[in-house]
C-alpha cells in the first residue's frame, strides 16, 4: 500500500474526535504526517503526557538504573527506596555480560532497601549506610556502588549525597548518588540525563585521564549507548575490531567502571543510543577534545553506511579494512536477504519503542523488502523527529507518546502485517490477530546488531510473520460482524 | 540564564541548550572576529540569546551562559 498524505492526515483527524476539546488540542501536536523534505509540522516531543490516557512511558528512575547504570556490570546499583522499583524490573532489560554474578558481576541482582513505614518517617539515611556495610562484606569485589533514587526518597529529602561522601571516604570506592526520584521530569528520557550527569560528576571528573591505567592507542574507540540487550554490544564489537579498531569502552552493556574511567583517553567515541547518551557525549567533545560519530548496524545497509563513516574518521589503513570486512561479510548476508526477502517482501510495518529504533531499525526492514506505515517514539525529544524525517518515506504516519487508544486506533486502520513495540502493548496486538515483536528487548531473542544480529533479526521475523498461529486468531471486531452475520 | 554548548557542524554552527535539551542551527551571531566573539545570537527556530561577547574565539564546542534576549 502507498500512502498519501490526505488518507494519513485523515486518520490523524479521526482519531482525535474522540478526545474532548482540550485533549484534542494537545494530541493534535503530537500526530504528524511525514514529510522527506523537512517542510511538514514540526511534530512536538518531550511534553507531559495527557492526564487519563494510557501511556507506555517510564519513568526517570527507569532511565537511569534501567537503561543508563544498571548494566555497569562490576558495580551494585542500589535501588533505594520501597522494593518493587527494583525488583520489577530486575534484569527485565537482558543487558547480558561475562562473569560471576554474585561475586565480580551484579547485572542481574537486585539490591534494595526496602524501604518501610519507619525509614518514610525516620528517613533512610541510616539504613543506607548500614546496607553499604553489609554489601562490602558480602561482595568485596564490587569496584563501586550507585544509589538510584525511588520517588520516596525525594519526597522525604534524604541526604543521599552525604552518606556517599562519608561512605567514600571510609570505604575508598566510587560512591554515585544519583537523583534520579520516578517523579522527576516526563518520562525516562530525564532519568538518561540526570545518569550522565552523575556519570561525568562522580566518574570522569573524579579521573585523571592521565593516571588512567590504560595507555592510549591510536585506533582507541568507545562504543557508547549500546546496552548488548542479547548480546548487542559483542556484535557490534566484533565488526569494530574486524576492522582494526580497538575498543576500549563499552558504555554501558558488559561495561566496568574501569572501562568508563579509561574513556577519556579514546579517539573517537562512537554512538548508537543517541537519546541517552549524547549528554556525555557532548562534555567528553568540550572537555577531553573527542569528536562523537552517531552510528546504526541494524541490517546490512546501514552496517555499509556506518563502517565507512567510522573508517573515514581513520586512515587509509582502517578504510582498506573497512571494505574488505564489508566485501567479506557479503557473502553471508546476501544468502539470508535471498532467503527471507521472498517470504516478508512488501509487508507493512508499524513501530512504537523508545530512544533509537524508531528509526534506526527502519534500514533493517527494508532490506528485507518491508515498508514502514507508522513509527513513533515513547520519549523522544525535537532532534530524533528531525532524524527520523529523511529516513521514513512521506505520509508514514509518526507518533509521539502515542496513547494505548491511538495505536489500537492506528493499527486497525493502516492494517500492518507487523507490530514492533514493547511489551505493554504485546499481548494487546497479538489477541488482536496482529504479529508481534516486543522491539525494546528483541522478545528474549537478540542479538540485532550487526550481520550476525541480522540473521537473528531476519529469521524472527520470517518466524513471527509468517506463523500459522495468527490464522487460528479473530480479532474481536471481526468476531462481532461475524456473530452478527449469523444472527441475520 | 541557560546553557547553551555551540558547536561547529557541517552546515554552520550548531546551538544546545542544555535545559531544554534542543539542538538547534545558528540563524545568526553577531559577532565572530577573531578578537570578539558573541552577542545576540538567532536561534533556528527564532528565539533570541545574548551571549556577553569574548575577548577571543573559543576553541569549540563551548558550553556558554546566555541571557534571554529581547
Amino acid at each position: 500500500m502507498s500512502m498519501d498524505k490526505q488518507t494519513t492526515q485523515a486518520m490523524i483527524d479521526e482519531v482525535l474526535e474522540v478526545y474532548p476539546e482540550k485533549a484534542q488540542k494537545d494530541r493534535a501536536k503530537h500526530l504528524a504526517v511525514n514529510e522527506t523534505n523537512g517542510e511538514g509540522k514540526c511534530i512536538t516531543s518531550n511534553r507531559k503526557s495527557q492526564p487519563g490516557v494510557m501511556t507506555a512511558r517510564g519513568c526517570a528512575y527507569a532511565g537511569s538504573k534501567g537503561v543508563v547504570w544498571g548494566p555497569i556490570k562490576d558495580m551494585i546499583h542500589i535501588s533505594h527506596g520501597p522494593v518493587g522499583c527494583g525488583q520489577y524490573s530486575r534484569a527485565g532489560r537482558r543487558n547480558y555480560y561475562t562473569g560471576y554474578t554474585g561475586v565480580n558481576a551484579f547485572g542481574t541482582m537486585n539490591f534494595t532497601s526496602d524501604f518501610q513505614e519507619r525509614d518514610i518517617v525516620f528517613g533512610g539515611d541510616k539504613k543506607l549506610s548500614t546496607i553499604i556495610d553489609e554489601l562490602e562484606t558480602l561482595f568485596p569485589l564490587a569496584k563501586g556502588y550507585s544509589i538510584q533514587s525511588e520517588c520516596p526518597v525525594g519526597l522525604i529529602g534524604d541526604d543521599i549525597e552525604a552518606v556517599a561522601k562519608t561512605k567514600k571516604a571510609e570505604i575508598g570506592k566510587t560512591l554515585v548518588p544519583v537523583r534520579c526520584e520516578g517523579f522527576r521530569g516526563v518520562s525516562q528520557s530525564l532519568g538518561h540525563h540526570i545518569a550522565n550527569d552523575t556519570l561525568r560528576d562522580y566518574v570522569l571528573d573524579g579521573t585523571d585521564p592521565e593516571a588512567a591505567q590504560a595507555e592510549a592507542g591510536e585506533y582507541d574507540v568507545a562504543i557508547i549507548g549500546d546496552y548488548n540487550i542479547g548480546g548487542d554490544a559483542w556484535s557490534s564489537r566484533i565488526l569494530l575490531e574486524e576492522i582494526g579498531l580497538n575498543v576500549v569502552a563499552q558504555w554501558s552493556g558488559d561495561g566496568t567502571l574501569t572501562e568508563l574511567e579509561n574513556t577519556p583517553k579514546v579517539k573517537l567515541n562512537l554512538v548508537h543510543c543517541y537519546r541517552s547518551m549524547n549528554y556525555i557525549c557532548r562534555h567528553m567533545e568540550e572537555k577531553f577534545g573527542i569528536p562523537w560519530l552517531e552510528y546504526n548496524l541494524f541490517g546490512p545497509t546501514k552496517c555499509e553506511e556506518s563502517l565507512r563513516a567510522i573508517a573515514a574518521k581513520f586512515d587509509e589503513k582502517i578504510q582498506a579494512k573497512a571494505e574488505e570486512v564489508i566485501a567479506r561479510y557479503r557473502a553471508e548476508w546476501q544468502p539470508i536477504i535471498d532467503k527471507y526477502k521472498p517470504r516478508l517482501q512488501g509487508k507493512k510495518v508499524m513501530l512504537y519503542v523508545g530512544g533509537l529504533r524508531p528509526r534506526h531499525v527502519i534500514g533493517a526492514y527494508e532490506d528485507l523488502g518491508m515498508e514502514i506505515v507508522g513509527t513513533g517514539y515513547e520519549f523522544a525529544h525535537n532532534d530524533d523527529y528531525a532524524k527520523t524525517t529523511p529516513e521514513v518515506k512521506d505520509a508514514t504516519l509518526l507518533f509521539d507518546d502515542a496513547t494505548g487508544f491511538e495505536l489500537e486506533f492506528f493499527a486497525d486502520k493502516l492494517k500492518p502485517d507487523l507490530i514492533g513495540a514493547g511489551v505493554k502493548e504485546k499481548y494487546i496486538f497479538q489477541k488482536m490477530g496482529i504479529p508481534f515483536r516486543q522491539m525494546h528487548s528483541w522478545d528474549y531473542s537478540g542479538p540485532y546488531h550487526g550481520y550476525d544480529g541480522f540473521a537473528i533479526f531476519a529469521r524472527d521475523m520470517d518466524m513471527t510473520l509468517n506463523n500459522p498461529c495468527w490464522d487460528k486468531l479473530t480479532p474481536p471486531w471481526k468476531q462481532e460482524k461475524d456473530s452478527e452475520a449469523a444472527a441475520a | 540564564m541557560p546553557n547553551l554548548i555551540i558547536s561547529q557542524t557541517d552546515d554552520g554552527l550548531q546551538a544546545y541548550i542544555a535545559k531544554k535539551d534542543l539542538e538547534l542551527a545558528v540563524a545568526s551571531l553577531e559577532f565572530q572576529q577573531a578578537d570578539r566573539w558573541g552577542g545576540n545570537i538567532t536561534l533556528a527556530d527564532g528565539s533570541e540569546f545574548y551571549i556577553e561577547p569574548l575577548s577571543e574565539a573559543p576553541s569549540l564546542p563551548k558550553t556558554l551562559r546566555a541571557r534571554r534576549a529581547g
